[in-house]
């Protein structure tokens, strides 16, 4: 994997003003041990890269742990809860490693007073590239307290034992200290360096047993708090005005119903800016309502059926990532060229909590519990719109009721901390579902054009592939072509000035789902015009050998026996990379008459390096192929020019208890590779995985995303 | 227009005094600060504010206060007696039939009326009962699990 394909995490929006140098910020903190590290610069030549474009993030470090002086540990880390579980895994590292009982591991997230600046929780890189560096600092921590302990027991540092925060000396169990009496009264710092972190990982083991989440009991309690629980007295619920579509300017306002109402406030600003506040968010709704807006609507020029068009005559030229070889005079010795365009439509986040921001002013110091991805891309945000400087702005993130990409964009903190400044008050913004869908930065439409080849004996000769406005992650493929090359055009998923009518960002794997889907498409009609069964053709076709495993390991464990597709059995198989990860897929599906696919089953191996967590890792996989099931069958966003049509779950239609397959798993082992990606990989093959499955089943090749009941239907009866 | 309206809410009797076409949901999180039942959708669509009324599962959003009156209302907060998680609440734990956990208490309690209807579920009917909750995390088929689990000890403990 290159460190290219990450260029795209990029969040230009965020700059560092973490204020205090390290000395002065743990001041803030009691006694005890302190260990500072930079999880992400020390084994990631993808977040080098980033940091070459941005020099001004700070390099000297972005987490610590502190054994406290009662014994228990804290790990301080501003990346945040969305659901994939980094809460409990990075706990049960420190736990690990540290050898303390598990609830003796306190963790503080995404609080950005109390939280040393972090990037953001995106790009499946918290275990990736926090777990190595956590796990050295905590044996770092570890090293300290057997050190302290050798001289308070006097007995050599290798002749003491640690068990569940005690430290004792093997020959005799008697002599015994606490890491609280050890820490009491000291206060210890050690920053870990970047060599350090990666002559620990080399002696890194699996953590052992999978573990229940920590989050789980307030989950299922009703106690676990999300951005919009936090109550203040006196707290009014906003609801801001929003144009019918986007690049509408507002004409003219009527509040005049709400004259009369004492228990409204109205705050008007910037022209644009209008918003009702309630003592209730229902009572904030009905009175906004009642006000009368026009607005001027900007001529509707794509929807989203003309919108691939319009792509393809604004694309800019496009970047060559990858060539080899000559495809032009290999293109006119091959007899078999397959030559298709693949779409993919708009995609929504969809979290199930919508944007939510609780903001609190007292004096200079503005508080704003958020969900987001992002708290310090949030608290330059807020700062830069109340015009304050950062550090009278603290984010606190509280549980974050799914994310995906989607809350890296931070409007609401930025709404609700504007209103609280101009009403005095405690003030609260929760999106409705219209308004998530309507601000929502999409997984962006796309257009990929593959030219390939394929000889008589099976042998992928030429590849000549084109991605419009997807981004690069996961464009290059990985089978052994001797004639190839990668363009993109538009590179980043935004796309420039006119490209999309509405936002567009970062979705779970950004642009790999579309890539994957195009690329493994591709490579199925080649085998089976080639006559080849399609597990065969790629095996023949690769020599990555980490890909041939878990192709390999899929195929077994699925039962797979070899046939030429269409096969009639609904079987399809792809493969892909996604954040260091390998993983390969093997579906059943059946395709009624109607149109409509019911994925049976669903076998997945991946190869994700050293495996911290293996239960979350494979929730994660799991979570991937459901959520994958909605942008292959169903997901696009219906909209004309700016305006989005798509306001609730009745016409926008995510996947469902009834769709879900039977899935498995395969993990293959790779422990000398250090972790790599686990919240994305699986998602970017749903696509294409569905769409060989589905013409195995019916002969029918579906070249565009998602593969709809009707356009199946259609297709069968062209 | 504003009315008083009295009902059991976590088998404490309550009064409340609003317009009676306020929306329960709002009512339970605002006024009696019981903020498990979540806002997803605002249409019914999603589930995610799914609470008891005499038992049976309701979308709170759409559940006008006048409704309410003379009704025993359960919510994700009085599911669990004496300190005790309800037999699903420890299966959804043991299962990890959870990530982001935003619709886990509408998922519940959708899950504890089936189950104080019919024990014996199939898989089929699970799926049928549970199919207008959507999650977005993809944990439907631990929340399945977690409900066969469920079923059984209940059967067994006579919950």
């Amino acid at each position: 994997m290159d460190s290219k394909d990450y260029l795209e995490i990029d969040f230009t929006d965020v700059t560092a003003r973490f204020p205090l140098d390290r000395r002065e910020f743990l001041k803030l903190f009691g006694g005890g041990i302190f260990v500072t590290f930079c999880a992400g610069s020390s084994l990631s030549l993808q977040e080098r890269s980033q940091r070459r474009v941005r020099p001004q993030l700070p390099t000297d470090f972005n987490a610590f742990l502190h054994v406290r002086e009662d014994g228990r540990v804290t790990c301080f880390t501003g990346k945040i809860e969305m659901g994939q579980g980094a809460i409990t895994s990075i706990a049960q590292m420190l736990a690990d490693e540290l050898e303390v009982p598990l609830d003796s591991v306190d963790m503080v997230m995404g609080d950005t007073d109390l939280c040393p600046w972090d990037m953001g929780t995106f790009g499946s890189m918290t275990t990736r590239f926090f777990g190595p560096p956590l796990r050295a600092a905590a044996a770092e921590a570890r090293e300290v307290l057997r050190g302290l302990a050798a001289e308070h027991l006097q007995v050599p540092k290798n002749q003491l034992s640690i068990q569940d925060g005690m430290i004792f000396d093997k020959n005799n169990k008697e002599k015994s200290v606490s890491y609280a009496q050890l820490t009491k009264g000291k206060k210890i710092e050690r920053h870990l360096e970047e060599k350090a972190v990666l002559e620990a990982v080399s002696n890194f083991t699996v953590v052992g047993n999978s573990i229940n989440r920590l989050d789980a009991e307030d989950k299922v309690t009703g106690k676990a708090e999300y951005a919009g629980d936090i109550h203040w007295p006196g707290m009014l619920f906003a609801k801001i005005l929003r144009p019918p579509s986007h690049g509408a300017k507002l004409k003219s306002i009527d509040s005049s119903a709400l004259n009369s109402r004492k228990d409204v406030q109205i705050i008007k600003q910037d022209g644009d800016f209008f918003a009702v506040l309630h003592a209730t968010p229902d009572g904030a709704e009905e009175a906004l309502q009642q006000v009368k807006a026009q607005f001027d609507e900007p001529e509707f020029n794509v929807d989203n059926k003309t919108i691939f068009d319009h792509l393809l005559k604004v694309a800019p030229e496009g970047q060559v990532v990858s060539e080899e070889g000559d495809i032009r005079s290999e293109s006119s010795r091959v007899t078999t060229i397959v030559e298709r365009t693949y779409l993919d439509g708009y995609v929504a986040h969809a979290p199930m909590e919508p944007h939510a921001a609780t903001a609190r002013i007292e004096g200079d110091k503005v508080t704003v519990w958020a969900s987001t991805q992002t708290p310090f891309s949030a608290k330059d945000e807020v700062a830069r719109a109340l015009e304050v400087s950062p550090e009278n702005v603290r984010i606190i993130t509280p549980y974050v009721g799914g994310g995906f990409g989607g809350k890296t964009v931070n409007r609401q903190a930025v709404e609700a901390a504007r209103l609280a400044k101009l009403t005095g008050k405690p003030v609260q913004v929760v999106w409705s579902r219209k308004e998530e869908f309507f601000y929502d930065s999409f997984r962006p439409a796309a257009v990929v054009k593959i030219n390939s080849g394929v000889s008589d004996t099976g042998q992928i000769a030429f590849w000549d592939y084109n991605v419009y406005f997807a981004g690069q992650r996961g464009s290059q493929h990985f089978y052994a072509i001797p004639h190839h090359k990668t363009a993109v055009y538009g590179s980043g998923w935004r796309g420039g000035q006119g490209t999309h009518p509405f936002a567009t960002g970062a979705w779970r794997a950004p642009a790999n789902n579309t890539n994957t889907f195009a690329r493994e498409s591709q490579i199925d009609i080649m085998a089976s015009l080639a006559k080849k069964d399609p597990v065969e053709f790629r095996l023949n076709n690769l020599k990555d050998k980490r890909m041939q495993n878990v192709l390999k390991a899929a195929a077994n464990k699925f039962g797979w026996t070899p046939a030429v597709s269409p096969s009639k059995r609904g079987f399809g198989v792809a493969l892909g990379i996604d954040a260091g990860t390998y993983v390969a897929a093997i579906a059943h599906v059946e395709v009624d008459s109607d149109g409509h696919v019911q994925v049976k089953r669903v076998v997945c191996a991946q190869d994700m390096g050293l495996i911290i967590n293996p239960e979350g890792a494979l929730i994660q996989m799991e979570g991937c192929i459901t959520m994958g099931l909605g942008y292959a069958l169903t997901e696009e966003i219906q909209f004309r020019g700016g305006n989005i049509l798509d306001h609730n779950f009745d016409t926008y239609k995510i996947p469902r208890f009834s769709w879900t397959p039977k899935i498995e798993s395969v993990f293959v082992e790779n422990k000398k590779l250090s972790p790599q990606g686990g919240g994305e990989p699986a998602i970017i093959l749903m696509g294409g995985l569905v769409a060989n499955a589905i013409y195995d089943a019916v002969g029918i090749r579906m070249l565009q995303l998602p593969m709809t009941r009707e356009r199946i239907k259609d297709a069968m009866e062209a | 227009m504003k009315t008083s309206i009295r009902f059991a809410l976590n088998d404490k009797p309550v009064t409340w005094t609003g317009e009676d076409h306020r929306m329960l949901l709002w009512v339970l999180r605002t006024e009696f600060h019981l903020t498990g039942s979540k806002y997803g959708c605002g249409e019914g669509f999603c589930g995610a504010c799914t609470v008891l009324i005499d038992g049976e599962a309701v979308r709170s959003c759409k559940f006008p206060m006048k409704d309410v009156k003379g009704k025993q209302v359960t919510t994700i907060e009085g599911l669990s007696k004496n300190g005790d998680l309800h037999p699903l609440q420890k299966a959804f734990i043991e299962h990890d039939a959870l990530q982001c956990g935003f619709c886990t208490p509408g998922m519940i309690m959708m899950a504890a009326s089936l189950l104080s209807k019919k024990p014996q579920l199939s898989k089929s009917e699970i799926i049928e009962g549970m199919e207008r909750n959507l999650c977005r995390c993809g944990t439907y088929n631990r929340v399945l699990q977690a409900l066969e689990d469920a079923a059984q000890s209940i059967q067994k403990g006579g919950v």
